[in-house]
């Protein structure tokens, strides 16, 4: 009997997330934070644990992407064994990832921009939800919820029923893929390169309406970073950092993942329990960086998949240099799900991939492990240390929603700054704001979200500390 | 030979041997009870009391591992109160220490697990206590993880009585009780351990497993304690 019953005291990563808006004496929106008011202390609750314990237990940290945790801290652990995994173990690996990036993007864009994206930002926020759009739009409705259990059906196949799958372990997975999952994952590929086709012709088609949102949604020059491949392709599992500069030029590439910390700081703020990383070389706090889907296409040369290469083709036709505005979030997730179906076809095909060589076995032989991999969201590092009985005397956790902390900030402010006027918060202007932080989908509370909600307060201050207006989505 | 009686379980009329506990004859009748310090092969102590059963006559309830049968005994194995009981012996086991199944290495092979689901404990009445115990990772192929520890002593009977070894042993008593091998000293450097595993296999939760496996892997042979012993003692 294989049921898992979950007893688990500890509940999801989330705060209940209050954002700031500060006025200045002549009343005009001049700071914006965003605070992270609760934060589970994952590392401190990880010391002390065998290693081999860490993929399960970072799996927890979030309910929407837990295969990119999962993958992290695989990787850290084979670090930590000090082995190179069987190539058919990486493979499958991958495509694990696959499953979660498909899952994940298809929720994001699907249930939760979709409906601001095709039932427009003002409408009325009764309705402006995933339902809203299955009555006026039921095809792409049914279409997103196809793509996203398409997903979900990858990770089961290969990793069980579980909520919390731990499949990829140190060393490699657990078990070889059977010969009927992969015939029935690579019927389906068609169908999903179709609606993401599709999807993608529907949003360049109603991008013109949105001019003021480009314009203004976290719409500023920064540094992008994220693993590419090292020959510079778009890459989720593996490979090597590269930073660019607002025009895409090189700002550093070939990095080594594992020496991370000499790249990226992290600095602390005393109204957020989420760190500030920042981009040492230029220092805190204008070494400002933004990870994710936006990032990733800014920072790879080309996918090295044709049909997501023909549509960044299109996409790079936005802006001269790197394409700014959080706004084309939305349009890189869904460049991303081509990517991963097409990449999920070769894997597939590869004949290599029924091997049942998919585990490398050793005692740990490194006192130090980092992995890195590009999570939904951006890249996700893992970093641990064990002593000599191999149990974790410290971790470090980046997660993509750290990334890009700094740059939500800026981001809400821009915002508030166009849409957020007298000493009122008006209905647009918050969801607005709230629009910019789903651009991130952080891993909070408010980006699993459903019908419209977001457990988001927004406070309007004056430059005397009172509050002048407060709202929240109930 | 020993002699015949006659019980009743559940209504049931039984015919038992003497010398032979409530649960000895509730099993080779198929009448389930759920036990967690019972295994078969190892002599029975009735810690933790989810085996307690009804027996007419007798004001307290009693565990069917060790209670011996007598002439003309009604056993009731299944009621309301019993059901309750079990439950609660559960959710105190489980606020007791830190039993996090989303990344244990025996989650889906696990009794503790099992018995939750099976008698419907869907939450914890009682505020967890979170002990922050040590792991002991210092014997080069099991691991230790009081957190996980649940004192059934299945492990020290097994490593005295099958193994003759005698390395684990309870220390304190009450809620301060507490696994400990040899003289409270590492497992890695225990002298009389011989690392034949037999105290891993007989663990019914993740507290004491081999080294390196990942979550959910840890799988036991079902058994294989118990028919050790009945292997012995058909030698003798
Ligand atoms: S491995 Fe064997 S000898 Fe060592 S403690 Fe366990 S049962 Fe006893
Ligand atoms: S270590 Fe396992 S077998 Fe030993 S007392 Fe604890 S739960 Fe029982
Ligand atoms: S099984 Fe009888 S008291 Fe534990």
């Amino acid at each position: 009997m294989s049921k898992t019953i979950t007893i688990d005291p500890v509940t999801r990563i989330e705060g209940h997330s209050k954002i700031t808006l500060y006025l200045n004496d002549e009343g005009e929106v001049n700071d914006a934070r965003f605070h992270v008011t609760q934060f589970r202390g994952f590392e401190k609750f990880t010391e002390g644990r065998p290693f081999y314990e860490m993929p399960a237990i970072t799996a927890r940290i979030c309910g929407i992407c837990p295969i990119s945790h999962l993958l992290a801290s695989a990787k850290a652990c084979d670090a930590l064994l000090a082995v190179s995994i069987p190539p058919a173990a990486e493979r499958l690996r991958r495509i694990l990832h696959m499953g979660q990036t498909i899952q994940s993007h298809a929720l994001s864009f699907f249930h939760l921009s979709a409906p601001d994206l095709l039932l427009g930002m003002d409408a009325d926020p009764a309705r402006r939800h995933v339902l809203g759009l299955a009555e006026a739009h039921p095809e792409i409705a049914r279409e997103g919820v196809w793509l996203r259990m398409f997903g979900q059906q990858i990770i089961e196949w290969l990793a069980g029923r579980r909520v919390h799958p731990s499949w990829a372990v140190p060393g490699g997975v657990g078990s070889p893929l059977t010969e009927e999952v992969r015939d029935r994952i690579l019927e389906m590929v068609p169908r999903g390169l179709d609606i993401a086709q599709r999807a993608l012709d529907l949003f360049r088609g109603v991008l013109g309406e949105f001019d003021k949102e480009i314009e203004t949604f976290a719409n500023f020059p920064s540094l992008f970073v994220s693993l590419v491949t090292p020959k510079g392709e778009l890459e989720l599992y593996d490979g090597v950092l590269r930073v660019v500069d607002a025009d895409r030029k090189l700002v550093d590439d070939g990095l080594d993942p594992a020496g991370y910390a000499d790249h990226l700081g992290e600095a602390v703020e005393p109204w957020s329990y989420l760190k500030m990383p920042y981009y040492k070389p230029i220092g805190y706090p204008d070494g400002l960086y933004r990870v994710g889907p936006l990032a990733r296409l800014n920072t790879a040369d080309r996918c090295g998949t044709p049909l997501a290469d023909a549509a960044l083709e299109e996409f790079r036709k936005l802006a001269d240099g790197a394409v700014l505005s959080s706004f084309y979030f939305h349009y890189a997730r869904l460049i991303e799900i081509l990517f991963a179906l097409e990449r999920l076809r070769e894997l597939l095909e590869h004949p290599d991939i029924l091997s049942d060589r998919v585990r490398a076995v050793a005692e740990p032989n490194a006192e130090e492990g980092v992995g890195v991999a590009e999570a939904p969201r951006g890249t996700l590092i893992h970093h641990y240390r064990i002593n000599d009985e191999g149990l974790i005397s410290w971790a470090n956790l980046i997660i993509a929603t750290g990334h890009n902390n700094m740059a939500m900030n800026r981001g809400i402010l821009q915002a508030a700054k166009e849409f957020v006027h007298g000493d009122r918060i008006q209905e647009g202007a918050l969801n607005r704001v709230e629009a910019v932080i789903r651009c991130y989908d952080p891993c909070l509370s408010c980006s699993t979200h459903a019908l419209g909600q977001m457990a988001i307060r927004l406070e309007l201050m004056d430059h005397e500390g009172n509050v002048l207006d407060e709202r929240m989505r109930e | 030979m020993s002699n015949e009686i006659n019980i009743t379980i559940n209504g049931r009329e039984l015919k038992a041997r003497e010398q032979q506990t409530i649960l000895g004859v509730a099993r080779s009748n198929d009448i389930y009870i759920p036990t967690l310090c019972f295994l078969k092969g190892l002599s029975g102590v009735g810690a933790c009391r989810l085996c307690l059963v009804e027996i007419e006559g007798v004001p307290r309830l009693l565990p069917a591992c060790v209670t011996k049968v007598t002439e003309g005994m009604v056993v009731t194995t299944e009621s309301p109160k019993l059901k309750e009981y079990r439950r609660m012996i559960l959710e105190l086991l489980l606020a007791e220490r830190n039993h996090v199944c989303a990344f244990c290495v025996v989650s889906g092979n696990c009794e503790l697990q099992d018995l939750a689901q099976q008698l419907g404990v869907t939450y914890v009445r009682y505020p967890y206590r979170f002990p922050k115990y040590k792991v002991d990772a210092t014997h080069d192929r099991f691991l230790y993880d009081p957190n996980r520890c649940v004192l059934c002593t299945r492990c020290m009977r097994a490593c005295e009585e099958v193994e003759g070894a005698r390395t684990w042993n309870v220390r304190g008593r009450g809620i301060r009780s507490f696994m400990i091998t040899d003289l409270n000293q590492d497992w890695g450097d225990s002298p009389t351990c011989t690392t034949c595993g037999k105290c891993v296999e007989a663990c019914p939760t993740g507290a004491l497993a081999v080294k390196g496996r990942a979550t959910g892997e840890m799988k036991r042979k079902k058994n294989v304690l118990s028919q050790l012993s009945s292997m012995r003692d058909r030698g003798r």
